[in-house]
């Protein structure tokens, strides 16, 4: 008998995983897109059923509502047939098959045989509170450095992306 | 019940998709998506840990960075790629030999 949290978990499994496929294979890059997105809303229900509510809301705001939308943007702003094209060799496909397959079978059967594959859950999930004292505490002098390379980098991405034109001061 | 070893298998699958698309693609977008994919299964490792095994919510503070910077690093990525797309009219990394050795 399968509960509703199983069902959850493998429905939540197969659009984390499918929706990672979409992204890479999907013959069109927007289509990919949008299965990103798709990706990041699986793995944000699994943190939802990980007891994690404040972590997958900050996933759904900011790889959603920032990463993909920015994908798409990005995507859509420079429609040209350069984007689309994307022909690997047979070969090359053949061996990322290959090595994708080996990869997931050794890392799925060396967790499923470890000791700590079946673990008890803490008796109590970690909490809102938590989460603050630990980022203004410990993680203070981090959470200033982060914000400094999120200004660095957003502004070293618009001096990249800006537009030279000829007399412009 | 859902055990430990179920969600690292879910994160290891991701993994194992994000790899294969390392490998395989060549258009520089893609390339954008599997980075993303490999730090969403690194991520749900950290959430499973920490619900399993710490009392504290470290892992979860951690995967906040984790995604703040992966944010970071996509726009900085999506302007280098847009540069290189004005530059060489191509967006295929075989293609891209200005900083080969």
């Amino acid at each position: 008998m399968v509960d509703i949290t199983d069902a959850v978990f493998i429905a939540a499994a197969v659009v984390t995983v499918g929706g990672a496929i979409a992204a890479l294979e999907a013959r069109e890059i927007i289509y990919g897109a949008v299965g990103l997105a798709g990706s990041f809303f699986g793995v944000a229900s699994l943190f939802f059923l990980l007891d994690a509510p404040f972590v997958a809301v900050f996933q759904i705001t900011v790889y959603i509502g920032a990463v993909a939308v920015l994908i798409l943007f990005t995507v859509m702003l420079v429609r040209e047939e350069g984007w689309f094209k994307d022909s690997p060799k047979a070969l090359a496909q053949a061996a990322g098959v290959v090595t994708a397959v080996a990869l997931a079978l050794s890392l799925v059967l060396s967790f499923t045989g470890s000791a700590l594959a079946n673990a008890p859950l803490q008796a109590s999930a970690p909490s809102f509170v938590g989460i603050g004292q630990i980022l203004t505490g410990q993680f203070g002098p981090i959470l200033e450095v982060l914000a400094l390379v999120l200004a660095a980098s957003v502004l070293g991405a618009m001096a990249l992306a800006k537009v030279e034109r000829e007399g412009s001061p | 019940m859902i055990a430990l070893s179920d969600y690292l298998a879910v994160s290891g699958g991701l993994f194992a998709v994000g790899v294969y698309g390392l490998v395989t693609k060549r258009n520089a977008m893609r390339l954008v998506f599997s980075v993303e994919v490999l730090v969403n299964a690194a991520n749900i490792n950290f959430i499973a840990f920490n619900r399993f095994l710490w009392p504290a919510a470290l892992g979860q503070t951690v995967v906040l960075f984790s995604i703040a910077l992966a944010a970071a690093e996509a726009a900085v990525i999506l302007a280098i790629v847009v540069v290189a797309y004005r530059i060489h009219d191509d967006v295929d990394v075989s293609q891209l030999k200005n900083l080969k050795g």
